[in-house]
């Protein structure tokens, strides 16, 4: 433990170690899409590509939130049922007009993630639990608007809301747009404004946010709405481009967003963490699929098998990483 | 309503009272409720579905209890269940025995698993156990090609719907699991160790208490208790189901610990609080079924129950 250069190679490694703990996703991202497109022919083409965008558009949006949740030290289970609810309630309101179909859910959303916000921050309870209830409630309140699934709802053929799940600019589909403007707003918020810095401080400390003077329960309640917000969102994209409110979707999609928000590099324990990780991750999820949807001969389910063990991967990676920085 | 506001320490008498006994009220009061209003719910035959629907969700819960007892959850139970489900068809050939052995085995080896990542390498329980959440399902449809498979072992499916001495076997077999957790809790070093890991960490570190061996025990344990519900709920259907076996399992069973009065917070493990919590969530589900209430009003007041509980049960870690 005695320093005797100016530059000990234990701080080049930590240095290192800081970087692939930070660049990982996208390094194993990049040679991830390197090897596809050398294997398989049809990965490169252009009709692939955007397709992959595509699909990675819905996960990105709810996965954009979950990184918010997840940098302040919290958890938000939610997502998923949230997320289904959002879409049948687009689907239910594009009946009303356009401003109907998007609002609606919008606001229902937005509330069942202030409550979220609410209980967590002025009663205390972990938002583990809370947003475990929360994922219960919204189940429920989806199962009783379509009469216990029993009935979808439909967008109609002429609904302007059609587009913005199935339009497309430059050949590129609309959604995917919307995923990167609402990144490139997350990023900005998250780095540039008082409560981006709110955000960080609460995952590094909530203790030392509190003694610090930070609006440690306000910046929680607009957290969980956000969150809430943008899973609503990401429901009104799907049933825009599958011109139905499925209610089927999004059983395990909080897996799927946690999942994705922790392979890009954001510390499950609050504090640390970055947007353009989690689209990294959210690419690279959509990429394993493909890869073994390209493949053809292996069996579907194999593509939760690898994402729960490249999960693990990842994060036991962090783990050692984070453990060979400190000593 | 004025004079009806309640003091400080009366609250804080109540609110205690309600966290020791709150559940064993509720499972009471549900009870007194149904046999006044409820066409046929007092028969024996009623009160034996019940309990054998309570059952699979009371046997997981109480694996559920130890490791929330170390201030741990455990998310992957749903998906060791499907495992064990994909595996009976497998196996049945050389006979239930088998079944169980090995559907034991692989419950063991997913809560070694995670235990190892939890104790060793220091991992979250909740993203260590995600992992197989996510990969155990995708694992038993591997195994089960995707496939429900009708069962027509006899010897099997009595597991699930055989009796003894008049009482059903998978509500003996959660019986006699629940008095053994009590005693591992109560009468054990290990016990004893858990609930101190659970309480205190570092402390327990410090202690020299065998922290890694505990924690790496209760998922162990947490795994087996998954397998035998996976394997149990399998001969009820009589069908092994990997798709569907086990589904959100892991929300009912902490749901049942947390209503029973275990705190998220660990250092402490109600053993008979859960198996009550385990037949409060079921009596609601059936209360609400009976009088025609549908199965989304069923979720919406599980959820409320459970923000209720840990309401109550908060106070306690804030005094």
């Amino acid at each position: 433990m005695i320093a005797t250069t100016a530059a000990p190679p234990s701080e080049r490694g930590a240095a290192f170690a800081a970087v692939l703990q930070r660049q990982g996703a996208a390094v194993v991202l990049v040679l991830g899409v390197a090897a596809a497109w050398f294997a398989f022919p049809r990965f490169g083409s252009a009709d692939n590509l955007r397709d992959l965008a595509l699909q990675s558009s819905f996960l990105a949006v709810i996965a954009l939130g979950m990184t918010f949740v997840i940098i302040s030290g919290g958890i938000d289970l939610s997502v998923g049922s949230v997320y289904a609810l959002g879409g049948v309630l687009a689907a239910y309101g594009s009946r009303y007009g356009l401003v109907v179909a998007i609002l609606l859910p919008l606001v229902v959303c937005g509330l069942i993630g202030l409550i979220n916000g609410l209980l967590i921050a002025r009663t205390k309870m972990a938002p583990f639990i809370v947003t475990l209830a929360s994922l219960l409630f919204a189940r429920g309140l989806l199962l009783a608007l379509t009469n216990e699934g029993a009935t979808t709802y439909k967008v109609g053929p002429g609904s302007a809301l059609l587009w913005l799940g199935q339009g497309k600019i430059f050949g590129i589909g609309v959604p995917v747009y919307l995923a990167l403007v609402l990144f490139g707003l997350g990023g900005l918020l998250l780095r540039r404004t008082r409560f981006g810095q709110s955000v960080f401080a609460l995952g590094g400390s909530e203790q030392s946010a509190l003694l610090m003077g930070l609006p440690v329960a306000r910046t929680k309640i607009t957290l969980y709405t956000l969150s809430g917000t943008l899973a609503g969102f990401a429901g009104v994209l799907t049933a825009a481009y599958l011109q139905s409110g499925v209610t089927v979707l999004g059983v395990g999609t909080e897996l799927d967003a946690i999942s994705v928000v922790v392979i890009g590099g954001t510390l499950l324990t609050g504090g640390a963490g970055t947007v353009v990780g989690t689209l990294v991750g959210v690419l690279l999820k959509t990429l394993i699929q493909n890869v073994i949807n390209q493949v053809g001969t292996l069996d579907s389910n194999y593509q939760t098998v690898v994402s729960g063990a490249f999960l693990l991967v990842v994060v036991v990676i962090q783990r050692l990483l984070a453990r060979s920085r400190r000593s | 309503m004025s004079t009806a506001t309640l003091t400080r320490p009366d609250r804080a008498r109540v609110t205690s009272w309600l966290q020791n006994y709150g559940v064993y009220l509720a499972v009471v009061v549900l009870l007194l409720f149904n046999i006044a209003f409820t066409k046929n719910f007092l028969s024996a035959a009623n009160f034996r579905t019940q309990l054998v629907q309570a059952a699979p969700v009371c046997i997981v819960a109480l694996g559920m209890a130890l490791v929330i007892g170390t201030e741990g959850i455990d998310l992957s139970v749903g998906s060791v269940m499907s495992v064990a489900a994909a595996l009976v068809p497998l196996y049945l050939g050389a006979g239930p025995v088998m079944v169980i052995v090995v559907a034991l085995i692989a419950g063991v080896a997913s809560g070694l698993f995670s235990g190892f990542l939890v104790a060793q390498l220091g991992i979250q329980p909740i993203i260590a156990t995600l992992a197989l959440l996510v990969g155990g399902r995708g694992l038993a449809l591997v195994i089960a090609h995707g496939q429900l498979v009708q069962l027509h072992n006899p010897d099997f499916l009595a597991l699930g719907t055989g009796d003894v001495l008049g009482v059903p076997i998978m509500v003996l077999v959660a019986a006699v699991l629940s008095v053994l957790a009590g005693l591992l809790v109560r009468r054990t070093t290990f016990g004893r160790h858990l609930v101190a890991v659970g309480g205190n960490r570092p402390a327990a570190t410090l202690a020299g208490l065998p922290v890694k061996r505990v924690l790496i025990g209760v998922y162990a344990m947490s795994g087996a208790l998954a397998a035998i519900a996976g394997v149990l709920s399998t001969a009820r259907l009589a069908a092994s189901d990997p798709n569907d076996l086990g589904l959100l399992m892991e929300l009912s069973a902490i749901t049942a610990v947390v209503v029973g009065g275990t705190p998220l917070t660990g250092g402490r493990v109600r053993v008979l609080g859960t198996v009550f919590g385990a037949l409060l969530m079921q009596l609601v589900h059936a209360t609400l079924i009976k009088h025609n209430l549908p199965d989304s009003a069923a979720q919406m007041v599980q959820a409320a129950i459970i923000v209720a509980a840990v309401y109550v049960a908060r106070e306690r870690s804030t005094r």
